[in-house]
């Protein structure tokens, strides 16, 4: 059964206090978030379902929020996500070679996940880190100044990381 | 002289303590002494204008907000910042939280808000953390709950953030994902003044705009006023990007030149590697990119500065726009056509698709411009890239639309011939770059 955590619930339910009696919905987004932290990186049906029960609302319109933003992943994604960015700023300071570098070394295309279930490659459009570009968001974090070492460095770290 | 940055290099300023020996939340205590009316009175006479973009001027929105009986209005701090070449806010908000609590306090007292709502793009993840550690130390203070130093005014701040869509920086978009819905810009009559979050009376501001409300009432409006240049007053962070020495997030005096902005030590050091300036774009993304000559240069030959009305002068045929303060530069190896073509992708992806012209434009502006770019491109392509930027600007809910065409009809027009060159050589095109040409005027010097 889905279900957050006693923690989880309790975050969820400070979140909703924010809002006006009656305005819950406007806790979905965050919600959202907690869900996808909570359940695996990527929002399921029945977990999308859940928080419409929370939020006491249909699930219709917790489907047509999550669709709509594109940090919610509708599909499944690996343990590490790397959010490279590719638009303008990014593209002057060479994210292109920094994809190319990514998707070469781990083998797999834009949007794809290795096969070890451990990184999946997302381009992303501008993430507000131009000044320090290129760069990529790796879950609540920004890696900025990337240069192909540096990624071969993230790389190594997350791979063990994910051994211990 | 800086009015916001000023602090930014105490060590621990990012904590209560620090912040407020170092003459934090003195604003605060000025205002609760004051009206709300008064205090608007003063924003008014500082000539603020928006950060976000926009350039509206503060005093005058805060003045359009309706106070029906019974109705709660609400202060909302629009930190969606998600303009490509934008990173202002998120400077503010990660080195001075307490500078922007501290306005966002006074504003909400202004214009009668026991609740507002920081909105910070979801991709900021770790910022709201900061801004939530800033808001409970104030809270602990007595500068933010009930009755707030003995003033009678209740106040609460939130934190909540998007879920990564440029859209909801648009101040109806981002009430709609406020209230948990997908980011559709609003119909505007009502504007937010009457009906925004919740239908109720609602003031959208930047968060560096909202900073700038503290050195207001600290020095008085009229002080502030006196500051700048003409209609620009006060000071603008700009967040500068691109191929520079020393990109970074930069306090400026609006006299400042672009030249001297781009090649002093004491801001962006120059161009690396010996390079030379092809182009920039100066307020982020969307305003219109202009080659050298006619960036530090305006139409009358007078040099460029970094205010509202010198970097618009001539209009859109020779001038651009500060905007957001996003400076994205190029150099002498940089693509125009590659570059156009990264930006159109980034408004197709981030347009909501509420208006067809937007929705189906930006998609065929970025089609067009993949052929033209990977040496698939017809002649005729120009002019049809021309026509469909032309149609999508102004016919959309949203100003989406129009910053998706901005950019796309400024390369056009200010660098026709390197679209062509692609065209006509698109083998070539695909192994070197177009260059300088003639963009660039021999390259000043400026000796810092």
């Amino acid at each position: 059964m889905i279900q957050f955590s006693e923690e989880k619930f309790k975050k969820a339910q400070e979140i909703i206090a924010r809002y006006p009696e009656g305005k819950q919905k406007s806790a979905l987004i965050p919600l959202l978030h907690l869900a996808q932290e909570e359940f695996g990186g990527w929002l399921d049906v029945p977990v999308m379902d859940y928080v419409a029960g929370l939020l006491h609302i249909l699930p219709i319109e917790v489907y047509e929020v999550a669709t709509f933003y594109t940090m919610f992943n509708m599909k499944p994604v690996g343990k590490y996500v790397l959010e490279v960015c590719q638009t303008g700023p990014c593209m002057l300071r060479g994210s292109d070679q920094i994809i190319d570098h990514i998707k070469n070394k781990l083998g797999i295309k834009a949007g794809e996940t290795t096969a070890d279930g451990l990184f999946t490659l997302k381009p992303a459009e501008c993430l507000g880190a131009c000044g320090y570009a290129p760069m990529m968001q790796l879950g609540k974090h920004f890696k900025e100044h990337l240069t192909t070492e540096k990624v071969d460095t993230i790389l190594d770290e997350l791979r063990a990381a994910a051994k211990n | 002289m800086k009015l916001l940055l000023e602090n930014a290099h105490i060590e621990g300023i990012r904590y209560y303590e620090a912040y407020r020996k170092h003459g934090g939340y003195r604003s605060v205590e000025k205002a609760l002494k004051m009206t709300p009316d008064e205090i608007v009175e003063e924003v008014k006479k500082s000539g603020l204008r928006g950060r976000g973009g926009a350039g509206f001027p503060t005093g005058m929105k805060w003045s359009f907000l309706a106070k029906p009986e019974g109705v709660p209005r609400h202060l909302v701090c629009n930190a969606d910042e998600s303009e490509p070449g934008t990173f202002k806010d998120r400077y503010l908000m990660e080195f001075l939280p307490h500078l922007l609590i501290e306005g966002l306090i006074v504003s909400s007292f202004a214009l009668g808000s026991n609740a507002t709502y920081i909105y910070i793009r979801g991709e900021y993840a770790w910022i709201p953390d900061i801004l939530e550690q800033a808001i409970a130390e104030a809270k602990n203070n007595g500068w933010l709950g009930k009755n707030i130093q003995n003033s009678g005014f209740d106040c609460e701040i939130y934190v909540q953030r998007g879920g990564g869509a440029y859209i909801c920086g648009e101040e109806t978009a981002l009430i709609e994902s406020l209230e948990g819905k997908r980011g559709n810009p609003r119909i505007k009559p009502p504007f937010p003044a009457i009906a925004g979050l919740w239908m109720r009376p609602t003031v959208v501001n930047n968060v560096e705009t909202l900073a700038a409300v503290v050195p207001i009432i600290n020095m008085g409006g009229e002080e502030y006023g006196k500051l700048g240049v003409g209609r620009s007053t006060g000071t603008k962070l700009m967040s500068a990007c691109g191929n520079l020495n020393k990109p970074g997030v930069y306090e400026i005096p609006f006299d400042l030149t672009v030249e001297e902005f781009i090649f002093s030590d004491e801001y962006c050091g120059g161009i690396p590697n010996g390079k030379r300036l092809k182009a920039c774009i100066p307020g982020g993304s969307s305003v219109p990119i202009l080659p050298t000559n006619l960036l530090l240069k305006d139409s009358k030959g007078e040099a460029r500065q970094m205010n509202y009305e010198s970097l618009s002068e001539g209009g859109f045929a020779t001038g651009t726009m500060l905007g957001s303060g996003g400076f994205i530069v190029l150099d002498e190896d940089q693509c125009v056509v590659r570059h156009t073509m990264s930006l159109a992708r980034f408004y197709n992806h981030e347009s909501c698709g509420q208006c067809s012209p937007c929705r189906e434009g930006t998609g065929w502006m970025y089609k067009i411009l993949k052929n033209i770019e990977y040496g698939k491109g017809r002649k005729e392509d120009i002019d049809l890239l021309w026509d469909i930027q032309r149609r999508i600007e102004g016919n959309t809910i949203c100003p989406l639309g129009d910053a998706a065409a901005w950019p796309v009809a400024a390369a056009i027009r200010h660098f026709r011939d390197e679209f062509e060159w692609h065209i006509d050589h698109a083998e070539e095109a695909q192994t070197r770059n177009f260059g300088l040409a003639h963009y660039a005027d021999p390259l000043p010097v400026v000796t810092a």
